[in-house]
């Protein structure tokens, strides 16, 4: 039975909220009062989802789409595991958005938290606002980077995004912080405006596309050719001159990275080891 | 309190008994004669397999590498974690969980008394510390003496009795319980970049072989008459070909043997058991250890049993764990503790696709199945080297039963499976044998008199496993028994019920077991001796006991040395 659940955050929450139970799985076979009493963790006080939430049922439809109105920076883990159905959230999003989801699709017409797609197997991610550091990147310490799916943040990400990728693509149409990439295997990501630097540090594999400013290149990156396209998705070509490096050779890395050589004119001087 | 525990399948191999009906009575944490059935509570053990508690001889559980460890791998930590309830402190980690948690993990497998090998003696505060907080268990540590360099001097001058003077006081001063020699003379070596590839290779500045280290403090061992023997990490460990190392580390100890009694236990065996010069024909020296081992009675072994599962190596062996981090390209910690040993730890996965993995998991049964006296060889995973400990109960499943073997035979590698032994073997252990590789057989090498049995005067620690031996067919049921021995029905420590079902009932805090070694002429801290503090190591002597008043619950061992 599939349907369309409203939630409504009935104050400004304080605390942080793990609820990995706001997932289309989980609202699947249920009806609306047995998803207002599952359980959900308020800093250390469990807690039903109809105490911090007001649950609406809106209208029967093909798939389970959670919408969530408000914002709820506080919340955690939302859409965790998820295998289909999608979720909206109009506002602020907190941590570990769709951590390790398998499917569907998820859309924040907000900003989003620390390691949104976190482990991520497949699915979409789509965040409209900007996201903070970790984006797609495992949990510290751990080295099961994103294996799959897409991430677009139309906005700014912090750093470390796509750290350990092995699969998938991050689309970055904003700015990006440090270490974008770092020790990525395989995938890409795609930053459509500046980068703060040290771009696919220890990378062995994958691609980094860089559409705008890039101060400087590692040192163990080295200069390959200049490339006039390169290909980011099906039916998507970014539209170059890119200096192409690669790297990084501390890890025998061969990875693949592009800057746009029109506005990185800093990085003329690679040209001679051509 | 009294307790009686009703109508039990008894395993007590101390005593002889072999899956007998008998009752268990017990007052005031001692098993007694029998106890008035109308006052005291009974446990109905009927249809189940009573054991004493579970002893493990070797598990790193506590002291700075295993913290370190910790430290090391946040993401061991967040998928596993236990949330406090009103009898127990909350908790996490998988390979290397925190100190409460890991002693309730073993509460609900039915142990109750756990050895921590390896501490280096200027961590001693810090291991004790962490023993402290390690609850349900009573618990001893091993100081690591192998390279302590007073040690290597005294044996390059010959002094046995100087040494074992000395062996003595830092044994006092560590609260320590056996002397554990890991990689003897590689670790010395290891300090100037070097290690030892034979037990007759030099180590340098000192000028002794790992041979002459391994023979004295064996000898030290004799005239301290302390419990255990020496606790040996062999040379070359974890490389190809050593076990010819093995065997040579066990012969040069022969002749020390007298009465039949052990004086060498060769530790996780399974990582000395490798033939072959290299990774690719790798191959198992099982067969060649366990012949030794049957026709030889001063060495005891443990398995180091490898688990297919992600864990975190930690030992005291640095150069190993360098070449272990030069394989895995992992991040890792390597570490010299000034003048006594070094250490290193690498997060590791064993996968059953991988051959030299798949051929360590069978090297590991291989030895258990092999030697034919279970007293010679006992279950352990060297905890979290090859697998963390919550997986006792999977290798009792393949001890005992051959389809349990065959079902894991047919994941691994296809050439590991076609070289390993296992599918040759029939044997299958009972219960009885279990009892003496899981408790009986440790606590007899560890020379606990008061544990691993259930007669009278002995500690009251006992498990019950809810499995019955008459109507379960074991070969068959293996899943059952990992069942059963996953979550002991009940835990009973010194008297109290702790655990049942899986579920812990009361918080106990478990002793510190500590050897009081009493020397005719004990070393006198001079001047001379405080100098040398000045000049070896970071701390002054001051700060370097651990005293009594530091354990929380000491339990003092006196011992009567012959020096």
């Amino acid at each position: 039975m599939s349907k369309m659940i409203n939630l409504y955050p009935v104050r400004k929450f304080r605390f942080p909220i793990i609820a990995e139970c706001i997932s289309p799985d989980i609202f699947q076979d249920k009806t609306c009062k047995e998803i207002e009493k599952l359980e959900i963790w308020e800093g250390n006080k469990q807690r039903r989802l109809e105490e911090l939430f007001k649950v609406e049922e809106s209208r029967k439809d093909q798939e389970t789409i959670i919408t969530v109105y408000g914002d709820v920076s506080k919340v955690r883990r939302i859409g965790a595991y998820m295998t289909r159905g999608e979720i909206t959230i109009n506002g602020d999003v907190g941590m570990h958005l769709g951590e390790e989801m398998e499917g569907g699709k998820i859309t924040v017409h907000g900003n989003a938290g620390g390691w949104a797609g976190s482990t991520m197997k497949n699915g979409t991610i789509e965040i409209h606002g900007n996201a903070s550091h970790y984006l797609g990147a495992p949990y510290r310490g751990s080295t099961r980077g994103m294996r799959g799916g897409n991430i677009i943040v139309y906005g700014n990400v912090g750093n470390e995004a796509g750290a350990y990728m092995r699969k998938g693509l991050i689309k970055i149409y904003g700015n990006a912080g440090q270490f974008t990439g770092l020790r990525m295997h395989n995938g890409t990501i795609y930053v459509q405006k500046d980068s703060e630097g040290r771009v696919g540090a220890c990378m062995t594999g994958g691609k980094i596309v860089v559409d705008g400013f890039l101060h400087s290149v590692l040192p163990t990156f080295t200069i390959e050719s200049v490339k006039k396209k390169t290909k980011i998705e099906e039916n998507n070509i970014a539209k170059g001159p890119f200096y192409l490096f690669l790297g990084d050779l501390t890890e025998n890395g061969k990875g693949k990275l592009y800057v746009l050589k029109k506005k990185n004119p800093q990085l003329s001087n690679y040209e001679k080891f051509l | 309190m009294e307790l009686l525990v009703k109508n039990g399948f008894v395993y007590d191999p101390i005593n002889d008994v072999n899956g007998e009906k008998m009752d268990i009575a017990i007052r005031d944490g001692k098993i007694v004669e029998k106890v008035n059935e109308n006052s005291a509570r009974i446990i109905d053990a009927s249809g189940m397999v009573v054991m004493p508690g579970g002893v493990d001889i070797h598990c790193h559980i506590a002291g700075s590498e295993v913290n370190t460890g910790r430290l090391l791998r946040p993401e061991d930590h967040f998928r596993d974690f236990e949330r406090k309830t009103s009898k127990t402190r909350s908790g996490v980690g998988r390979s290397i969980p925190s100190t409460f948690t890991t002693g309730y993990r073993y509460a609900r497998m039915g142990y109750t008394t756990i050895m921590n090998p390896s501490m280096p003696p200027l961590e001693a505060k810090h291991t004790h510390e962490e023993l402290n907080d390690t609850p349900m268990l009573d618990k001893a540590t091993y100081p690591l003496l192998g390279d302590w360099w007073f040690v290597l001097e005294y044996l390059k001058a010959g002094k046995i009795e100087e040494c074992a003077r000395y062996v003595a006081w830092m044994m006092t001063t560590t609260k320590g319980y056996a002397i554990k020699i890991v990689n003897p003379g590689g670790l010395e070596a290891w300090g100037s970049g070097r290690n030892v590839s034979s037990i007759d290779d030099q180590v340098p500045y000192f000028g002794i072989t790992p041979r002459e280290i391994l023979r004295g403090l064996c000898k030290v061992n004799k005239l301290l008459n302390l419990p255990h023997t020496i606790h040996v990490h062999t040379n070359n460990l974890g490389k190809p070909g050593n076990y010819l190392t093995a065997l040579d580390t066990m012969k040069c100890v022969e002749d020390l043997a007298s009465e039949d009694k052990p004086v060498i236990h060769i530790t996780h065996c399974q990582f000395s058991a490798f033939k072959g010069s290299d990774w690719r024909t790798l191959r198992s020296g099982a067969e060649e250890i366990a012949k030794y081992v049957n026709n030889h009675s001063h060495v005891t072994l443990d398995m180091g049993q490898v688990i297919f599962t992600d864990t975190t190596t930690m030992t005291a062996d640095g150069p190993f764990q360098y070449t272990l981090y030069q394989l895995t390209g992992n991040k890792w910690v390597n570490h010299d503790v000034e003048t006594e040993t070094s250490s290193g730890i690498v997060p590791f996965r064993y996968r059953r696709k991988s051959y030299v993995h798949a051929i360590q998991w069978s090297i590991g049964l291989e030895l258990a199945l092999l030697i034919k006296d279970p007293w010679k060889i006992f279950m352990t995973t060297d905890h979290p080297n090859a697998g963390p400990f919550t997986f006792y109960p999977r290798i009792i499943a393949w001890l005992m039963s051959r389809k349990a073997r065959e079902a894991t035979l047919k994941k691994i590698n296809p050439r590991a499976r076609s070289r390993s032994l296992l599918p040759s073997i029939d044997r299958e252990l009972g219960f009885y044998e279990i009892a003496v590789v899981t408790r009986a057989g440790q606590a007899k090498a560890l020379g606990l008199r008061n544990k691993g049995h259930l007669g009278v005067g002995a500690d009251a620690d006992v498990a019950i496993y809810d499995v019955n031996p008459e109507t379960t067919d074991l070969s068959k049921k293996y899943k059952t028994l990992r069942r059963a021995f996953k979550s002991a029905a009940y835990t009973i420590k010194h008297g109290k019920i702790v655990a049942k079902n899986g579920e812990i009932l009361k918080h106990v805090e478990g002793a510190t077991m500590w050897l009081d070694v009493q020397v005719s002429d004990p070393v006198e801290i001079t001047e001379e001796m405080k100098k040398r503090f000045r000049e070896y190591w970071t701390v002054e002597y001051e700060n370097y006991p651990v005293t009594e008043n530091y354990l929380e619950v000491s339990h003092p061992i006196t011992i009567k040395a012959d020096v």
